[in-house]
């Protein structure tokens, strides 16, 4: 294990040293350790200042932090473009070859370009934060919370290793330095987003969310980099030239994997169907352990959020509920469709967000309604009521074939999304992610969308009746 | 030392390397050659571990290269088509991090990196950053790197290229040496020159399929038919035909010369002597007609052409009637 460590960081010393001799780096990365932490001391103390004037000094003590956090995050920016650079600037300069005839792993390789991206960067942020904080010393006698600089040092530090991570992954899978800066908008735009929503926990003051922040973001890097040694591997580093789209390869590899030798609907329900829920085993079981705990989150917010208890007495149901669906033309085919579109129009934001997210959205999103049914439940047990004649007119009837859609579309999102950080091994990324879409293509198409219609049948004739012979009394 | 096994290589859909099959024993030179394209590199790579093989297996130093691949990356040095040298680095310092990489102690290492570029001529450049050399002297200093863990197996991607002809000459002779330490070398060329002088056995491939093989005598033999000597004779024929044995073939004849084919020289020419001799016809000189690989090779490759637009030709007209066919209606 050490003598790999010490494997890697003969690449990252390299890396470290060529990146040194560049001044088209040194230069940017001087600029955000010395010039800009000075400038951000000159603006904190103009600003300390000016709201002196207004006898406003909460703005200069939420700005203060605040710029803090800014100084740190400016010179790991840089960072962004020498990991981008490293797999694929190598692969274009035509310097990668000799390093992966060397007898590297793939893992120590990954490893060392992985960490030659972060230091450089790393060391001008805390040197930033440094002169900025001395700065302010000197200039207002400001000196942060211990706890504070420690959470902006973490915080600085895992925003590194995010972008690093994401950087690389997209450094080796591209094929030239364009594509790479290109698709890097899609580190560039989420990391704009996450730098705004702490901007909002710092000038709100919440710190101790901002923990929660920076362990969300050590989770995201931790399978980024599980993700790119997945799927680093030489071959790919040296077989394809050129990135192109071949939608016809796609389109037949992709119908190749959904069809699998099955002639038939039959004989595909028979064979197919049940070999991929037979691969679906690990993602039910979190599934499941996620709608359990969905049940659970929604029962815990009935204590804080309590619903008053004349609203859980199902009245309404006694006179003229049924009469009313009817005027509202919901027993209606229209009515049905209405109900199946809002069930798989919330499947499919919840695969496209599970996409981007390696699926952990899209179950967050598809166990929302075991949240409300938790939360309505535990609240009708809080207000002296029983629970089950809820559960049994208004959950069950339709949830016997919407419950276990929802748990179908979770597994087969869940597992569409972990493919990105599970090894594929003899396929590429983009081959292994067409063959689990093809998976998810089976679930929802076999299962999911015939039982969420199911579920709307019932849901529209069955359950109103069911509902008023119970809670209707 | 090098040995492979129907190995293929296919990406996607084009078949870039079919069936190679090759065993190289060590001490051995063999030289791949073919067009740009033929799968050479590709050969190279699978047998450096780089790509693995989608058909067949091959096994170098001992190690099977798909599941040994570590001890086969650091058991053969690879001279790369592109040099894949880093500009900004000084090429002492550039050895010395290939050095760590190849697991080279701290003395051993600075002393193996020395006496290369000592070598190659490159010591006072040391400490001159790689951007600053001539192809030449990237050439050399790549071949430095190939060399710096002295492997038993060396593949070399058109290892003289860009050099000029006192450095070409240098790499030669540095190859003769590294053959006579009982290596086994793979070398990827266009000139066949050097593929003669160097190599034990030569391979020519052709969209993927080696066409033809052998020791370059017998590949002339089966290629260009039997050998063919040439005697020049001390006095003038007058157009007669002096007789010779019935073993070999007369091919032509001028004044005081004549040329005959044989499939086996180490018997044939003293009898032909013995002859003349004979037949009171002084022999001058007895040498053989220089027959050089590239005639070989072109023959190889327009034979390969032939045999392949033939077979498309039939292809097409199958299938352009298929009533011919006998498997149609």
């Amino acid at each position: 294990m050490l003598n790999d460590l010490q494997l890697a960081l003969v690449i990252t010393r390299r890396e470290i040293r060529d990146t040194f001799r560049d001044w088209r780096i040194i230069f940017p990365i001087l600029v955000l350790t010395l010039i800009f932490p000075s400038l951000m001391n000159f603006t904190a103390r103009q600003a300390i200042r000016f709201v002196e004037q207004y006898d406003a000094p909460l703005v200069a003590d939420r700005m203060i932090p605040f710029l803090l956090m800014i100084v740190g995050f400016f010179p790991i920016s840089v960072s962004l473009v020498i990991a981008l650079e490293s797999f694929v600037g190598e692969k274009e300069r035509r310097s990668i070859e000799p390093l992966l005839c060397s007898p590297l792993s793939d893992a120590q390789l990954y490893l060392g370009k992985l960490l030659a991206a972060m230091i450089p960067p790393l060391l001008a942020s805390y040197m930033g934060i440094s002169v900025y904080l001395i700065g302010l010393y000197i200039q207002v006698g400001w000196t942060p919370e211990p706890i504070l600089l420690v959470q902006i040092i973490a915080l600085t530090t895992v925003q590194a290793i995010l972008m690093v991570s994401g950087a690389v992954v997209v450094s080796s899978q591209t094929t030239s330095v364009r594509a790479a800066n290109l698709l890097a908008s899609f580190i560039i735009i989420p990391m704009s987003f996450l730098i705004q929503g702490e901007a909002i926990i710092m000038f709100w003051a919440r710190y101790n969310i901002l923990w929660w922040a920076i362990l969300g973001q050590v989770l995201i890097a931790g399978l980024l980099v599980r993700t790119g040694l997945a799927y680093f591997n030489r071959e790919e580093m040296l077989g394809h030239e050129l990135d192109t789209l071949n939608f016809r390869w796609a389109g037949r590899r992709f119908l190749t994997s959904f069809q699998g030798s099955a002639r038939s609907i039959i004989a595909w329900y028979r064979t197919e169907l049940p070999t991929t829920l037979s691969q679906f085993k690990l993602p039910l079981l979190v599934s499941a352990i996620g709608l359990v705990i969905g049940i659970a989150a929604g029962a815990s917010l009935a204590d804080d959020f309590p619903i008053p208890a004349r609203l859980l007495t199902f009245d309404l149901l006694k006179n003229g509920f049924i009469e009313g669906l009817e005027v509202m033309r919901f027993h209606s085919a229209a009515g049905v469709g209405t109900v199946w579109l809002h069930n798989l129009r919330a499947a499919l934001i919840a695969s496209l967000l599970g996409v981007f997210s390696f699926g952990v959205l899209g179950l967050l999103i598809l166990i929302l309604p075991m949240v409300v049914i938790g939360y309505i439940t535990a609240n009708i047990v809080l207000s002296g009521g029983a629970p089950l004649p809820f559960l049994a007119a208004l959950v069950l009837p339709h949830g016997i074939f919407e419950i276990p859609a929802i748990l179908l579309a979770s597994a087969a999102i869940l597992n569409l999304g972990a493919t990105l950080t599970a090894p594929a091994h003899g396929k590429t990324i983009g081959e292994a992610w067409l063959v689990s879409l093809a998976k998810w293509g089976r679930v929802m198409l076999g299962l999911v969308l015939p039982l969420f219609l199911l579920a709307a049948i019932v849901e529209v004739y069955i359950t109103p009746l069911i509902a008023v012979m119970i809670l209707g009394k | 030392m090098i040995f492979t096994e129907n190995l293929g290589k296919k990406f996607d859909e084009f078949q870039a390397v079919d069936a190679v099959s090759i065993d190289i024993p060590d001490g051995q030179v063999m030289a791949l050659l073919g067009p740009n394209g033929a799968g050479k590199t590709t050969t190279v790579r699978m047998l450096s571990s780089i790509l693995i093989p989608s058909s067949g297996r091959a096994c170098v130093a001992g190690f099977d290269t798909v599941t040994h691949a570590a001890q086969v990356r650091a058991h053969v040095g690879v001279l790369t088509e592109n040099h894949g040298l880093y500009n900004r680095m000084p090429a002492g310092e550039y050895l010395n991090f290939f050095g760590q990489l190849y697991g080279l102690e701290d003395h051993k290492r600075r002393e193996q990196a020395q006496r290369l570029l000592e070598h190659f001529g490159l010591a006072p450049n040391a400490r001159q950053p790689i951007g600053e050399f001539s192809k030449g002297m990237r050439q050399k200093l790549a071949l430095a790197r190939a060399l710096l863990h002295n492997p038993p197996v060396l593949l070399l991607d058109e290892p003289t290229s860009a050099m000029d002809p006192e450095s070409a000459r240098l790499v030669r002779d540095a190859i003769h040496t590294l053959r006579s330490e009982e290596r086994t070398i793979v070398i990827c060329t266009h000139n066949l020159a050097e593929a003669e002088e160097l190599a034990d056995q030569i391979a020519i491939i052709r969209q993927g399929r080696i066409i033809a093989s052998g020791s370059p005598l017998e590949l002339k033999m089966r290629m260009l038919g039997p050998l063919e000597f040439e005697i020049k004779l001390a006095v003038h024929l007058n157009g007669a035909r002096p007789a010779l044995p019935e073993s070999v073939t007369p091919t032509s004849s001028g004044a005081d010369w004549l040329r005959y084919q044989t499939d086996d020289p180490f018997k044939d020419n003293p009898l032909v002597l013995k002859r003349l001799y004979e037949q009171d016809l002084p022999v001058v000189s007895l040498q053989e007609v220089p027959r050089s690989l590239e005639q070989v090779y072109l023959q190889a490759i327009s034979a390969a052409s032939r045999a392949a637009s033939r077979a498309a030709s039939r292809a097409a007209s199958r299938a352009a009637s298929p009533e011919q066919h006998p498997y149609a209606q």
